[in-house]
């Protein structure tokens, strides 16, 4: 049998730093340094305490914002010499998001919100892509409310449809930051179960940031932001990978 | 979603309906705007369309006579500069040397629909004590008539000349205090006397061409001016009025006679017009801007309010071009929405005027009629207006910073 390429990770960061206020005298430097590699299908947790970087970190891996030093690469591409718009197809293609206010567009309906990605991807609707979204609203167990305004659902339904949402182009990975903040224990428990049912049918990757350890425990491996680092001896599985 | 739609149509179209009452609004001032620019333009074109054909139903478009003899300078070659100014001899009546030849010859240029001899010049009408100035025609009534329309203008009897009827004027009638049928003198300078049966009464609408205006038949007049188997004037209509000028020029220069068109005539009316005009756009330039802000200040409004969305937007990997032509075309549509609405109530004021706008004795004070063409042009330039004012917020939108946009 000939030797099988392996795979690059889904995402290596090598020596990413972050500052803000470039060239000001409030210039500050939040990331100082984040080397990091998450391989396919890895189910993680992005914890640190406030204001220790996560989301700026989440948003450059996202594509969403540029390192101000060091590389990115999503499953081998070095995005660093990308234009917008290449960063913006990689975006659409390969990462979902879930945000931590569900963040759907009001003036469209769950099922619409979750077409959404692959309508700015394709340019027209199709039945396609609706069957599509049906089936996942489906999966997240809201298929009755698909014609219900976004406004109109509660917060936990609402990240039940965000994270429909994010897996319409089937992404590699999902970037989710503090997907359960806003919800109570039982909707928070019901949505980290929900990712990781996809994790383990789809083997997509998952990064999610979170400040409740009790649901962090729960992923294969914790990942700790500390002053802009990542914080020694978490960089492991904590529990083995479930196979 | 409809699957005739694209993307950016899709959210545009969203997007509008959810800001109902900021939509509104501006619909509501693009339509008023698109309202008062038809209605303006309407009216105006109807004006300048009915002054042109109250000139033209009494007028040729280009009038031929024999060259003028003009005031020239007399110089003596050994002398530099003028001794005397000879001045222009008092024009005596001339014919058109050749005339027949110079019809064909106007008649075989294209876009000329036809071409009318006559004699005319000064005369009196008789009729025992009473003696009035006249201005006497000699027509050959067939081309004539096709430049004046005589027999719609005759208040009784008929517009048809024989051999020695005329045609008069209602103020002259009646200062003659003559009837249909009646017979009178007319005296030329030359001292020529004929008597004529008047077949037919006319109004040109306009007291002084109804006081001195008479019409015979061409012959009949040659003889008493003096200008046997003459005429002294080529009348001429063309096809599109607006060429006279350039028309004329061309005429003058291919025949060496005076050609003089209705435009260099009406010189200081179309001067008037212009100006006229100048200031309606004047005014339909401003009224567009004022659209534009509005539109263009409602939708960095919504930029604003809707920055959350634009990054959500983004994040799910819309590009920048999408955000931009989402924004667009909602100034368009806006337009465009404006444009529909705006050519209604144009047109509905256009009606309101031909019911309100009357004489005294209920006829119209005149025509106006509305031109397809013109809720083509308001639609077309009230779409591109609403695109340009959204130029601006749409490119704010698209240069939307995502994570900002989210954060905020
Ligand atoms: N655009 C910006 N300009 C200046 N400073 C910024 C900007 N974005 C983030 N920061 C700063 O960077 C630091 C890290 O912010 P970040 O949002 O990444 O923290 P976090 O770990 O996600 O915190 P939390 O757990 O509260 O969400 C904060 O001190 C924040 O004030
Ligand atoms: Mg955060």
């Amino acid at each position: 049998m000939a030797d099988i390429p392996a795979t690059p990770p889904v995402l290596r960061l090598e020596g990413v730093r972050r500052s803000f206020g470039i060239g000001t005298d409030v210039e500050i430097e939040i990331l100082h340094g984040i080397d990091l590699v998450i391989e396919q299908g890895e189910f993680c947790a992005l914890i640190g305490p406030s204001g220790s970087g996560k989301s700026t970190l989440l948003n450059i891996i996202g594509l969403l914002d540029r390192a101000t030093a060091g590389k990115v690469f999503i499953m081998g591409a070095d995005t660093d010499s990308l234009a917008d718009a290449e960063l913006t197809r990689l975006r659409s293609r390969r990462i979902g998001f879930v945000f931590q206010n569900a963040l759907l567009i009001p003036a469209f309906t769950a099922l619409e919100n979750v077409m959404m990605p692959q309508l700015v991807d394709r340019g027209w609707p199709d039945e396609a892509m609706r069957r599509n979204a049906e089936s996942l609203l489906g999966r997240v167990g809201l298929a009755a409310r698909k014609d219900n305004l976004a406004n109109a659902m509660s917060g936990g339904q609402q990240q039940r449809v965000a994270i429909a949402r994010a897996l319409a182009m089937n992404p590699a990975l999902i970037l989710a930051d503090e997907p359960t903040g806003n919800l109570d224990t039982k909707s928070a428990e019901s949505v980290l179960a929900l990712m990781r049912e996809v994790n383990l049918a789809n083997r997509t990757t998952f990064l999610i940031v979170t400040h409740n350890m009790e649901l962090a425990r729960q992923t294969d491996r914790i990942i700790e932001v500390v002053d802009g680092r990542i914080s020694t001896g978490t960089n492991t599985p904590l529990l083995p990978a479930v196979a | 979603m409809n699957p005739l739609l694209p993307f950016e149509w899709i959210a545009a179209v969203r997007f509008l309906k959810e800001g109902r009452a900021q939509t509104l609004l501006t619909v509501v001032g693009a339509s008023v705007g698109v309202a008062v620019v038809v209605f303006m333009s309407a009216l105006l074109l109807a004006v300048q369309a009915n002054i042109f054909t109250r000139i033209l139903s009494t007028q040729p478009h280009i009038a031929i006579s024999p060259p003028k003899d003009e005031a020239r300078p007399l110089r003596d070659p050994r002398i530099a500069g003028e001794i005397a100014t000879i001045q222009a001899p008092a024009q005596k009546l001339r014919s058109i040397d050749q005339w027949q030849k110079i019809r064909a010859l106007l008649q075989s240029i294209p876009d000329v629909t036809v071409v009318s001899p006559s004699v005319s010049g000064a005369a009196f009408a008789v009729r025992g004590d009473a003696s009035k100035a006249i201005t006497l025609s000699g027509i050959e009534s067939e081309p004539f008539y096709k430049i004046v329309n005589l027999p719609e203008k005759i208040i009784s009897g008929s517009a048809r000349l024989a051999a020695n009827d005329m045609l008069v004027g209602s103020q002259l009638a009646i200062n003659l205090g003559v009837g249909l049928g009646e017979k009178i003198h007319i005296r030329s300078a030359t001292g020529i006397d004929e008597i004529y049966t008047i077949s037919g009464i006319f109004d040109l609408g306009n007291r002084g061409a109804n006081e001195r205006s008479v019409f015979v038949p061409l012959r009949a007049a040659q003889n008493l001016l003096g200008l046997q188997g003459g005429a002294n004037a080529l009348d001429i209509n063309v096809a599109d009025p607006m060429t006279a000028e350039s028309m004329a020029l061309r005429m003058a220069a291919e025949t060496g006679l005076q050609a003089d068109s209705w435009i260099k005539t009406f010189d200081q009316l179309f001067t008037s017009l212009r100006t006229q005009t100048a200031a309606n756009r004047a005014i339909q330039f401003f009224v567009g801007l004022a659209v534009a802000l509005g539109i263009a200040s409602v939708l960095v409004v919504s930029v604003v309010q809707r920055s959350k969305e634009i990054g959500i937007l983004r994040a799910m990997g819309a590009s920048r071009g999408q955000i931009l032509r989402i924004f667009l075309l909602q100034g368009a549509i806006v337009g465009l929405l404006g444009s529909i609405v705006g050519s209604a109530l144009g047109a509905g004021f256009v009606q309101l005027w031909r019911i309100f706008a009357r004489n005294p004795d209920g006829t119209p004070f005149f025509v106006i009629t509305l031109a397809p063409g013109l809720f083509l042009i308001a639609g077309l330039v009230a779409t591109l207006t609403g695109l340009l004012a959204a130029l601006m917020p749409a490119i704010s939108a698209s240069r939307l910073n995502p994570v900002e946009a989210i954060r905020g």
